[in-house]
């Protein structure tokens, strides 16, 4: 059973997400999980994510990808393009977590938590 | 580092409870508890049932936007955060008082009034305010005399925001994807003797400057048993301008210009041969009267400005042309926009935002007050866009704990003196799991009648229910 066992843990990705700080955190999640899974199996602490459970009506998964990863991620339907649409700091490599599977050929990539612009926004804003 | 003092306990009230400011208020003053000192939260809200616009606003047809609820729970029963619903903030209890209370109270009570049209006419029957169409049939409990007559072929709409869009999808829907929703059961019934058959959706300005965004617009699109019906005119000169336009905007505009001008596939045109209702569009109209049917004084129809644009793009602005036209119609929503109202004399209030003025949520000129949701931004933007300007002000917050600029040393009594000087008033205020009660039942309800839940719809029948 030392073999399974094997099998079973190789067959996690390990994946990397670098938080609104700045900070990269480190996590392991199997084939099949959506990126919101891993977020919520580990108890990740990414204020907002996932309001809507993974049914592509909040935007708060937004994510962004390096550009050879995004192309990795496959296409995109009309409904997340439209959520999409709605998340802050919209860029042309962004996908929403709960709409992307983990798969052996992610092993390694990392996906980057967005600002929130409001922050930015407003006190220009204010100041001006 | 900070120092950590014992026993120290900092008391916020969160007035008023929304579900958007309780999600982030929970993320950042749990984390600052870690870091420093144990913060204690209490939420008042006018109803006795939580989540605001959640409950009362979002379309009983997006379940799944109703899913916040469930992080909201989570806040709610941590055990350093209390929720009193029935507490009329402003009446039954000052901010003032509040603000005696706690170390710092956070307003975040939304936008309960709605702009009004301003027209002749806006008094007769059949025109309702959008907030008040949406409340009757999402159960609140103040909209339900409403029982609005649907016993016209045409609706108007004037906005062209998501909550129109959420307006005429109900009056078009069919009814077996509705009787599978929250909607309420008179609403329901209404809906089913309804004769509106054709709801037209009308804007100041052109297209390119439309308010609702793709997903509700996608939506009316594929909606079962019912066309579009476009004017091919109000897109003159829209496709050259898409190129330019940002993503959002371009995919939502280039949605629409497929559904008005595209010549459609053999499917789709069989689709709308047999679709027994239709929806549209209408651009570059502004109403200046709505027009009396004079054997009954109900509404027969609506004068409509036409307009033309001056500049381009989003910051384009209606101008008058001097031409009119008149549309026929029985019923007339006005879909634009919700309003903040002022809450307190004690509160400042800036009365041509309708808003609260405020810097990052710290209200001008008033320590240890702050402001949230639309009542801090004013009334735009999805339940992420609000939780992001909640977070804003849940930062703000706790930066002032961090930094001393919110004095937090006094002791403050929190609760217990605002629940005596409730009791003393007659007000009994309804607890979280009061509230769960009331779920339950209505959970309960909806079940026998094949729904996720039957509202309760009265005040009265929910305090009942709350302390069975
Ligand atoms: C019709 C409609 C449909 C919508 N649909 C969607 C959607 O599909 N998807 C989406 O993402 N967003 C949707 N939104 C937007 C979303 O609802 C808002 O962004 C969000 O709910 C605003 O939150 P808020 O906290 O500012 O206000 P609210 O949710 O309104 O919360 C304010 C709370 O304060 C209480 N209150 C008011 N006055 C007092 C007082 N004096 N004392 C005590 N309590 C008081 C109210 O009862 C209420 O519970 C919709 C909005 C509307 C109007
Ligand atoms: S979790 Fe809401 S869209 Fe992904």
């Amino acid at each position: 059973f030392t073999v399974g066992t094997q099998a079973l843990r190789s067959d996690k990705v390990t994946f990397h997400f670098i938080n609104r700080d700045g900070e990269k955190i480190t996590v392991k999640g199997s084939p099949g999980d959506t990126l919101l899974d891993i977020v919520i199996n580990e108890d990740l602490d990414f204020d907002g994510f996932g309001a809507c459970e993974g049914t592509l009506a909040c935007s708060t998964c937004h994510l962004i990808f390096d550009e050879e990863v995004y192309k990795k991620l496959g296409r995109v339907t009309d409904e997340e393009m439209d959520m999409l649409d709605l998340a802050y700091g919209l860029t042309e490599t962004s996908r929403l977590g709960c709409q992307i599977c983990l798969t052996k050929s992610l092993e390694g990539m990392v996906a980057r938590v967005p600002d929130s612009v409001t922050d930015i926004r407003q006190s220009k804003d204010e100041s001006a | 580092t900070e120092q950590v003092v014992d026993d120290m306990l900092i008391i916020l009230s969160v007035t008023v409870f929304s579900v958007t400011f309780s999600i982030a208020i929970a993320a950042l003053i749990w984390k600052y508890r870690q870091a420093h000192q144990d913060v204690e939260v209490d939420l008042y809200e006018r109803l006795p049932v939580p989540y605001g616009l959640v409950r009362f606003g979002v379309a009983p047809d997006h379940p799944e936007v109703k899913n916040v609820i469930n992080t909201f729970t989570q806040t709610a029963k941590h055990s350093r955060c209390s929720f009193y619903g029935n507490v009329n903030v402003g009446k039954d209890i000052s901010v003032e008082e509040l603000r005696q209370a706690y170390h710092a109270v956070v307003l975040s009570y939304g936008a309960d009034g709605n702009r009004s049209m301003g027209v002749p006419g806006e008094d007769l029957a059949g025109v309702y305010s959008a907030k008040d169409f949406v409340g009757w049939y999402n159960g609140l409990p103040c909209c339900q005399g409403l029982s609005p007559d649907l016993s016209c072929e045409t609706a108007v709409i004037l906005g062209q925001g998501n909550v129109a869009l959420d307006i005429a999808r109900i009056l078009l829907s069919p009814l077996d994807i509705l009787k599978k929703t929250d909607i309420t059961q008179p609403a329901l019934e209404a809906l089913m003797k309804s004769q509106v058959r054709r709801v037209l959706i009308i804007g100041r300005r052109g297209p390119i400057q439309v308010a609702c965004t793709i997903k509700e617009l996608r939506e009316m699109v594929n909606l079962p048993d019912t066309k579009p019906e476009m004017v091919e005119a109000d897109f003159e000169g829209v496709a050259d301008s898409i190129k330019d336009l940002p993503r959002p905007r371009k995919r939502l505009t280039e949605l629409m210009v497929k559904t008005a001008l595209e010549i459609p596939g053999e499917k789709e045109r069989e689709r709308r041969n047999k679709a027994s209702r239709v929806w549209g569009l209408r651009f570059f109209r502004s109403p200046i009267e709505v027009l009396a049917d004079p054997n009954n004084n109900r509404t027969a129809g609506i004068r409509l400005a036409v307009n033309s644009l001056e500049g381009s793009g989003e910051g384009a602005r209606a101008v008058l042309t001097g031409e009119v036209e008149d549309v026929r119609c029985g019923l007339v929503i006005s879909s634009i926009g919700y309003k903040s109202l002022p809450i307190d004399p004690s509160v400042p209030f800036d009365p041509q935002k309708a808003i609260v003025p405020n810097t990052m949520g710290r209200v001008h000129q008033t320590a240890g007050l702050y402001c949230s949701g639309w009542l801090k931004t004013g009334p735009t933007g999805v339940i992420a866009t609000t939780m992001n300007n909640s977070f804003d002000t849940a930062r703000s917050l706790v930066e002032d704990m961090v930094s001393g600029s919110l004095d937090v040393s006094p002791a403050k009594p929190g609760s217990q003196i605002i629940t005596a000087l409730l009791e003393k008033r007659g007000v009994k205020p309804v607890t979280f799991s009061d509230w769960e009660k009331i779920d339950s039942v209505e959970i309960r309800r909806g079940e026998s009648n094949g729904k996720p839940r039957e509202k309760i719809l009265t005040v009265q029948e929910m305090l009942q229910v709350a302390r069975a």
